[in-house]
């Protein structure tokens, strides 16, 4: 198990590396650079600004610069945010965003998980419906209508929560983005488990637990939630990576401290460094998180070997 | 207006020592919860570029010269300032001003401050804005030593500046966040990291207290602080709010005092809710398209002119941006100071029928008809009003028939394809003024200004004019130079002007000391907040 686990992360190691050397070139593909502003600056200014980030380098020593950083555990200076560099802004948007993601995740599991079921078992009946139903419409709602649509009912109408800013991470400030946040998943969840569960209480072995006369409960419990679960973790595993790395939308519509929007304002601002920086971190959670997926799998299906 | 808010203030204190009820309110720390338009790139005032970071800047260091609420410029570290009658030397007189750890203010600050923004190693983008100081463009550019700066201590409260030439808007210049002082030891001591809260020292009304990018930046008040008795508002907290709409709701749910920016499409609806709550007044800045004169047709002037023309400006600023733009027959926006009378297109308040009529012939003699159409295509940076104003306007253009395309880019990616003079017809821009002066905005087409020429106009006459304009050191005569030099302008058109900016604020009535104005600034220590 250890031994495998190693041998993963080992692995991930070659794909790190393809990663970082095709975001590096994609990005400097990009037309303009992180000193193009709306208002130009002089031919010498901007000449002082190229030497000072190591921009009037040539590309590949300029990458292998990076590369030479990157091993130190060094992600550079950030362009636009020029008092910080990038781990600074990591430091202090990761926590924010694992927080909201986590919380977010674990809300749209224990949610998802238990209307499916519900539903499930209720197969064609009104209550199955009314699931289904919400379901599809949290899927097809996007998050940038929700967003603004919760603040203005829940902070500006009825004042009962704020409109949006992190007020130094007080969990009133957490409410409305990890609900925005966690609502499409709790539809996909929901969906997943309801289509599994139907499937999973026709199956043999059920028929069986039911014959032998086990408690209703042990038999959804025990033994048919355990394989109607399987495609919820495969889907939470890519989820929680992208979770846990931080929305731009709920980050920006809330004003969240997190990361999420680093991704997208560093790709407009072309902040190079930033944008290597969250590429990185997000590769890291999807390897790590499709690494924990499979751990799961042969937690919960016995025929599932590790090797 | 500062003095009777300070009267007041003192007031309550005195009440307060009298009645302990009253001295529980008074003593209540005084909070100003602001939006403000994004996060500051940097809170070094000679790295600094962007608008946001002004607004902090001002509040947390005082310049040799401030504005007021109306920006009016007045004395702020300076005491007073005498010119020499050629307008080439400022002496400054320095007050008792402290930094917020207690050391004096003094005349060599700033000599060290106006040579490290100049120093090419600094990386400083606005740099050129102090140019007028002498020798200061040759150090940015590497080919003097900093120690050449025209800016010299002659002791520790007289600070004496010398000028390239006359420059009638310097001490305006010397508002600028550039312009703003550092202090020294602390810059030495920590190097850039003397931005950060537990290194940073500084001498306006407020010292940084906390900074988290995407969050917030909270500034205390600065007891060392010389007028810090007349200062209301204890703290100030920043919020960086990209989104627009997602300050007006936290503004309506009682969160935020002022927004510094509003979703234009929405203003309309906001004017019925908030009332005289919205503020648009004039801001100091104007919206255009370039023509690319290098390329046929565009070469000709009848053709720009006939484009200008048929531009419908009342309907765009009415309809596209919700009454927040006005609209525009000049360059130079209007209000701006040492201009006097603007100069404005002849065709201004004619009717559009017969501004139709002379654009069909200008374009006729130019040798455009149904027969062979004139095809353009106007390229702008993406955002949903900017495409909207170029729909209306390739609009307008059919009726003349041309035909238009459109082409869009990220903000960088336009820019920085006018920069390095790519092929282009007709392009999106806009300039909002440093300071407040014609030469501002009469300089971007200059023919030797690589930077901001995107048409490439390039008029001996226009250039002699801006030139007899810098030497001129009478306001008067010099505006009348200035102005015929924006005749010319008119004449040739290489820019199409369509609206002067409006800046948009909303702006709680707690909230007292908000003056509109054409700058847009808004230093906290003169407001107040009441219940």
């Amino acid at each position: 198990m250890l031994g495998y686990v190693l041998r993963r992360l080992f692995t991930a190691i070659p794909t790190l590396f393809f990663i970082v050397t095709g975001a590096f070139f994609l990005i400097r593909v990009a037309p303009g650079g992180p000193f193009n502003l709306e208002r130009p600056l002089e031919a010498k200014v901007m000449e002082n600004l190229n030497k000072i980030y190591h921009l009037d380098k040539p590309l590949w020593e300029q990458y292998l610069y990076y590369l030479g950083n990157l091993m130190r555990g060094d992600f550079g200076p950030s362009f636009v945010y020029r008092d910080f560099s990038v781990s600074e802004l990591f430091a202090s948007g990761l926590p924010v965003s694992v927080q909201i993601g986590a919380s977010a995740l674990v809300l749209a599991l224990v949610f998802g998980t238990l209307l499916g079921v519900a539903a499930a078992l209720r197969q064609n009946q009104p209550a199955d419906y009314g699931v289904v139903g919400l379901a599809t419409l949290g899927i097809t709602i996007p998050t940038f209508v929700i967003a603004p649509l919760l603040s203005l009912v829940f902070g500006v109408w009825l004042g009962w929560l704020p409109a949006g800013g992190w007020g130094d991470g007080a969990f009133a400030n957490k409410v409305l983005p990890v609900v925005t946040l966690a609502l499409p998943q709790i539809a996909v969840v929901t969906r997943l488990t309801r289509g599994a569960m139907i499937e999973a209480m026709r199956s043999h072995h059920i028929r069986t637990a039911r014959a032998y006369g086990l408690k209703p409960w042990t038999v959804v419990v025990v033994h048919a939630l355990r394989s109607a679960i399987l495609p919820v973790v495969s889907y939470a595993g890519p989820a929680a990576a992208a979770l846990l790395t931080g929305s731009v939308v709920v980050e920006t519509i809330f004003g969240i401290p997190g990361i999420g929007r680093y991704f997208v304002q560093a790709a407009l601002n072309r902040d190079y460094t930033l944008v290597m920086g969250t590429v990185i971190v997000i590769a890291i959670f999807i390897i790590i998180f499709n690494l924990v997926v499979d751990l799961l799998y042969a937690l919960i299906d016995p025929r599932v070997r590790l090797g | 207006m500062i003095k009777t808010v300070g009267s007041a203030f003192r007031a309550t204190l005195l009440a307060g020592a009298l009645l302990a009820a009253t001295s529980l309110t008074a003593a209540a720390e005084v909070v100003y919860h602001r939006g403000n338009d994004g996060n500051p790139e940097t809170l070094d005032q000679h790295k600094t570029s962007t608008v946001a970071e002004g607004h902090i800047l001002r509040d947390l260091y005082e310049g040799l010269m401030v504005y007021d609420a109306r920006a009016k410029v007045v004395p702020g570290v300076a005491e007073s300032v005498e010119v020499s009658d050629d307008g080439m030397v400022y002496t400054f007189k320095l007050r008792d001003a402290k930094w917020s750890n207690g050391d004096p203010v003094t005349a060599g600050d700033f000599v060290y401050s106006l040579r490290r923004i100049m120093t090419p190693e600094t990386g400083a983008k606005y740099a050129n804005i102090l140019y007028p100081v002498k020798n200061a463009e040759k150090i940015n550019k590497g080919e003097a030593k900093p120690e050449t700066l025209g800016v010299v201590a002659l002791d520790d409260k007289t600070l004496e500046i010398t000028l390239e030439q006359a420059t009638p808007y310097f001490l305006e210049l010397l508002t600028h966040q550039t312009g703003l002082p550092v202090h020294p030891a602390s810059v030495e001591a920590h190097g850039t990291d003397f931005v950060k809260p537990e290194n940073i020292v500084t001498n306006g009304a407020y010292t940084l207290a906390e900074f988290t990018p995407n969050d917030k930046l909270v500034a205390v008040k600065n007891a060392h602080y010389h007028g810090a008795d007349n200062v209301a508002i204890d703290k100030v907290i920043f919020y960086p709010i990209e989104d627009r709409a997602s300050c007006v709701r936290r503004f309506e749910a009682g969160e935020i005092h002022s927004c510094s920016d509003l979703p234009t499409d929405q203003i309309a609806a906001l004017r019925t809710k908030f009332g005289d709550q919205v503020r648009t007044p004039p801001y100091l800045g104007t919206y255009y398209y370039s023509f690319n004169m290098k390329k046929p047709p565009l070469d000709d002037v009848r053709v720009r002119r006939a484009l200008s023309l048929v531009v419908d400006r009342e309907y765009i600023g009415e309809d596209i941006w919700g009454g927040t733009m006005v609209p525009a027959y000049s360059l130079v926006p209007p209000g701006i100071n040492n201009y006097g009378e603007p100069v404005e297109a002849d065709y201004k308040g004619k009717a559009m029928l017969d501004r139709e009529d002379e654009a069909l012939k200008l374009l006729g003699e130019a040798g455009f008809g149904p027969d062979k159409p004139l095809k353009l295509e106007i390229m702008y940076n993406t955002s949903e009003n900017h495409k909207n104003t170029a729909i209306a306007i390739a609009d307008m253009w059919k009726t003349i028939g041309v035909e238009t395309t459109m082409v869009n880019r990220d903000l960088a990616s336009h820019y920085a394809h006018l920069r390095e003079k790519g092929d282009y017809d007709i392009a999106r821009a806009g300039w909002i003024g440093d300071y407040s002066d014609p030469q501002n905005f009469l300089f971007l087409v200059e023919s030797d200004n690589d930077g901001f020429n995107y048409a490439n106009y390039a008029n001996p006459e226009y250039d002699a004019l801006m030139d007899k304009a810098a030497a001129e050191t009478d306001l008067e005569k010099r505006a009348e130079i200035l102005r015929q030099a924006e005749t010319l302008f008119l004449r040739d058109l290489p820019f199409l002007p369509i609206l002067y900016y409006s800046s948009h604020s909303l702006v709680s009535p707690k909230l007292s000391g908000w003056e509109d104005n054409l700058q847009n600034v808004h230093p906290t220590r003169l407001m107040s907040i009441g219940n």
